[in-house]
């Protein structure tokens, strides 16, 4: 139902962007698979695989990264799955409040998590010392595989959260009911009617925490300790204690992005098989909770949701400790905050914000031509775009780093050490959240309102930006809204790419952490944190909706 | 300013599907043009080939003199009125009214005032200021009629806009849209699946099976004598009889089974005898407890629907048929009673053998001949 193909300005944008993907996508990609079967004198060889698979060195952290990305997964879905259920069922008090700490939970910068239960549960942490000194309690250790699934399982269980909100608010109440005419009640009801009716969603839910988890670079970084894992490997190769050496962690790259997509299809394959859609014609009426049942669920929700929270409101309580840099004192001030001015606070607020935005910009401009050309112009030439455009999903951001340093550290396109990298990073990196947004809001906009415009005289151009644009504005600026999140909260592609100019407030405050300045760190988490915070409150503002789709 | 449209050898395919063969027709200045058929007919197709969304495969397609195959749509001057309405969600009704006037080089004043006057004709005008969510969809209906008329086009299109109304409203909408069309003497083409609707609305109308004009004509004309036996079914409800066509001396006289009946409106060149199929309306047939030479039938069971009774019955043949008549004081026919059913041989229509053609005298058929060869073929059923 298409003018026909004719060579249009369409086409045009078409080929630009596919340029653009070819250029800053698939060459460095290109480029890391080249690093990873070419030696020096410039002979292929699978010398760094061998050595990879060679070593148990190596290969344990493949086996320690699905290990405890595993166990996350399943943590994240008993937690997140039971608190999902009380909010979607029964009429909590709070239930907002619930959903919001969560989602600022869910959206924090990994690694400030995991610093901030290190100053509580760490070798010298607050609860550990009390618990020692008040009752000569070992509470054990919050480093190795133990802390990264309690810190990532507590960062991630949001996420589930969120997901199921949206299955259970789908599950209508006459499947309920009809379930209950046949018998099936309670808890059984639960496993056998609710939870399967959930079940695309639950898979959903499980690949993004199990991608996140996979990919984390910040936690394990900070509390892995002796416990190593694959996104840090390919860190530590690059600009390790043994000097750097590109293609070896190219070679790791190359795997870890093997292994991500297997798990992506896997995924996608398990999904297919629960190919059913449901949506509420009668929304399930929420219960009051009573009695001991009552009790139990909001000291379950609370508790969970307090827990999760606690790293990030100790965090912005110990920014305003008294420092003097490394060690915290007794009384209050903004002693830290002053610190942080003279620590380049400056320049990272700026770098963020600025890069950021810009970064942003091209995100939404991006989001805007790919939604339109696959909605609007499916043809094999924009499905290409569209499949490329999702590949940065896949992609943990410590390759992304090493692919983008490979292919622009050498003319023509000497780039490292730029501004424009890290931009070029952010974007490739976090588009994929507004071009789904963007799309998935362009496909609910009838062509027909398109066609009204064109059959009132109105030209091609003009449709596109008063009709076309303004009805996806919802979809882009929410989407926008999460990219800006992603990106402020970035660090795995950036501790690659950085350097002091392009410094930015993750880059800070990972640095102050890394020399052991806490006073300084808390204060640069703080205001990551709160630009986090508030960054969520006006997405929660322009989406009016709590089907968050991260 | 009205125009009138000819469509000459019109040819669609999606891929290598042949939606539309070759079609032609004529639209008068002024018309109000139904395109009827069933879903999948090709109606909407050809409505948005006329509007510039489809591309034009082959033929041409002119208004009045002007070729308008390869005319951008927004230079097509054309007024379209969508299913879904396709209102702007994001203006206000007074904006949506006013959109199409933005495009021309027009004063403020003179788009509030050209808007406000349609709003006025489609009494919307204490909607101006709402946004569109708020409305009902017989009150969109009317936005979208008055921002497709606001800009004056030379034709309005509309594509079942009555579809997703409630029965009681789309009855009003189709007075009003009926209404407005005689006001402001557009030529109009309108599609609909729904043949009442069609009936109720248009000048004449277009009755399209897969891709092909079967009959245009006037609403009474197509009813009375449908070109084919998919005109019959199609429009209200056919009985179709396999029977023949004898002549004794110069009468030609229908025959179905023992049953025998003059038609002396056979046209001359199928005078001859001949398999037929009969098409009986239900209320072209009368029943009767008595024998009076008419063909056996036994009542299966009835209706009671206040103005008029219907009974289903079934042949000697096995065939079932239906009948109307209007409600008497007397009892019910009882089923299983056996009865004699006779035509109405005034009203009922004769086919060829193969249903392409109707045999008597007075078909009104503005459909060019080439297109009705290709006819649907038989459809022995009940319509």
């Amino acid at each position: 139902m298409q003018a026909k193909r004719r060579f249009d300005l369409w086409t045009v944008v078409s080929l630009v962007t596919l340029g653009f993907f070819v250029l800053f996508l698939l060459y460095p990609l290109w480029g890391l698979l080249r690093q990873s079967v070419f030696n020096a004198k410039g002979e292929f060889t699978l010398e760094y695989f061998k050595r990879f698979f060679q070593y148990r060195y190596y290969t344990v952290t493949i086996f320690n990264s699905i290990k405890v990305s595993l166990a996350i997964t399943l943590v994240t879905l008993l937690l997140g799955i039971p608190i999902s259920y009380f909010y979607s069922f029964y009429q909590l008090k709070g239930a907002k409040f619930l959903f919001v700490v969560s989602l600022l939970c869910a959206m924090s910068a990994p690694f400030i998590g995991a610093y901030a239960w290190i100053l509580l549960l760490g070798r010298q942490g607050v609860i550990t010392k009390f618990m020692a000194n008040t009752f000569g309690l070992n509470i054990g250790s919050i480093y190795g595989f133990d802390g990264i699934l309690f810190v990532q399982s507590l960062k991630l269980f949001p996420l589930v959260f969120i997901y199921m909100n949206g299955a259970f608010k789908d599950i209508d109440n006459s499947l309920l009911e009809a379930s209950a005419n046949m018998g099936v009640v309670g808890v059984k009801r639960f496993f056998k009617v609710i939870l399967q009716l959930s079940m695309p969603t639950i898979l959903a839910a499980s690949l993004v925490v199990f991608m996140r988890a996979f990919a984390d670079f910040g936690t394990p970084l900070l509390i892995g300790e002796g416990y190593r894992t694959f996104p840090v490997e390919i860190y530590n190769q690059y600009l390790g204690e043994h000097g750097q050496d590109y293609r070896f962690a190219a070679a790791i790259s190359v795997i870890g992005v093997i292994m991500t997509t297997a798990i992506f299809l896997l995924q996608k394959w398990a999904t297919s098989r629960y190919n059913f859609s449901i949506s509420a014609m009668h929304p399930v009426e929420k219960k009051k909770p009573k009695g001991i049942g009552g009790f139990l669920m909001y000291l379950y929700s609370y508790a969970l949701v307090g827990l999760a929270f606690l790293p990030q409101a100790y965090i912005v309580y110990l920014s305003f400790r008294n420092s003097d840099g490394a060690v915290f004192l007794p009384g209050y001030s903004f002693t830290n905050y002053r610190m942080a001015v003279t620590r380049l606070l400056g320049r990272s607020v700026n770098n963020t914000v600025l890069l950021g935005l810009a970064a942003l910009a091209i995100i939404v401009l991006l989001a805007v031509i790919i939604a339109y050309l696959v909605v609007r112009r499916a043809s094999m030439l924009n499905n290409v775009i569209d499949t490329l455009s999702m590949v940065p999903y896949i992609m943990p951001g410590s390759v992304i780093g090493v692919a983008l340093v490979i292919a622009f550290s050498n003319k023509p396109f000497a780039l490292t050490g730029t501004a424009l990298i890290m931009i070029i990073a952010w974007v490739i990196r976090r588009m994929p959240y507004t071009i789904r947004s963007a799309t998935a809001t362009l496909q609910l906009v009838p062509r027909d309102v398109e066609e009204a415009a064109t059959s009132l005289g109105t030209s091609k151009p003009k449709t596109f930006f008063r009709i076309t644009v303004p009805m996806m504005r919802n979809g882009i600026i929410s989407g926008a809204i999460l990219s800006w999140i992603s990106i402020v909260t970035e660090l795995s592609s950036a501790i690659i790419l950085y350097n002091n100019r392009t410094i930015t407030l993750t880059m800070s405050t990972y640095v102050a952490i890394s020399r052991g300045n806490d006073g300084l760190a808390a204060a640069f988490a703080a205001i990551t944190t709160v630009v986090t915070a508030v960054s969520i409150m006006i997405y929660l503002k322009v989406s009016k909706t709590e089907d968050v789709k991260i | 300013m009205s125009v009138d449209i000819k469509i000459k050898n019109a040819l669609k395919k999606f891929g290598d599907n042949v939606i539309i063969p070759d079609l032609s027709l004529t639209v008068k200045k002024g018309e109000f043009f139904t395109l009827l058929g069933p879903s999948g007919c090709g109606k909407t197709t050809l409505l948005r080939m006329i509007a510039g969304f489809n591309t034009i495969d082959g033929g041409d397609f002119y208004f009045d003199e002007r070729r308008i195959n390869d005319l951008n749509p927004a230079k097509r001057n054309i007024g379209m009125v969508f299913q879904s309405y396709a209102i702007f969600p994001h203006m206000t009704v007074r904006k949506n009214v006013e959109f199409g006037l933005t495009n021309k080089n027009l004063s403020k004043a003179e788009i509030r005032s050209r808007a406000e006057k349609f709003m006025d004709l489609m009494q919307i005008s204490e909607l101006a200021d709402r946004m569109p969510t708020s409305l009902s969809g017989g009150q969109q209906q009317r936005v979208a009629l008055a921002r497709a008329l606001c800009i004056e086009p030379d034709v309005l299109l509309m594509d079942e806009p009555l579809s997703n109304l409630d029965a009681k409203l789309r009855i009003e909408m189709r007075s009003v849209i009926k209404d407005i069309q005689q006001t402001v003497g557009i030529t109009t083409i309108y599609v609909t699946h729904d043949q009442e609707e069609a009936m109720a609305i248009s000048d004449r109308i277009a009755v399209m099976n897969k891709g092909v004009i079967q009959h245009i004509g006037t609403p009474k004309g197509i009813y009375q004598r449908p070109a084919n036996t998919f005109v019959a079914a199609f429009i209200g409800r056919s009985n179709l009889l396999e029977g023949e066509l004898v002549m004794k001396g110069d009468m030609p006289y229908v025959r179905f089974e023992q049953y025998e009946a003059p038609v002396p409106a056979v046209a001359s060149e199928f005078r001859k005898p001949q398999k037929v199929i009969i098409s009986a309306r239900p209320e072209e047939l009368s029943i009767s407890r008595e024998d009076n030479g008419g063909f056996k039938a036994t009542i299966i069971s009835s209706i009671f629907l206040g103005l008029n009774t219907h009974y289903f019955m079934r042949l000697e043949n096995g065939m079932q048929m239906e009948s109307v008549h209007e409600s008497t004081l007397d009892s019910i026919i009882e089923p299983g009673t056996k009865v004699s059913v006779t035509f109405n041989t005034d009203k009922i229509n004769l086919f060829t053998a193969d249903g392409s053609t109707n045999i008597l005298t007075g078909v009104q058929n503005d459909a060019q001949p080439s297109a009705v060869s290709r006819a649907g073929g038989k459809r022995l059923a009940v319509g």
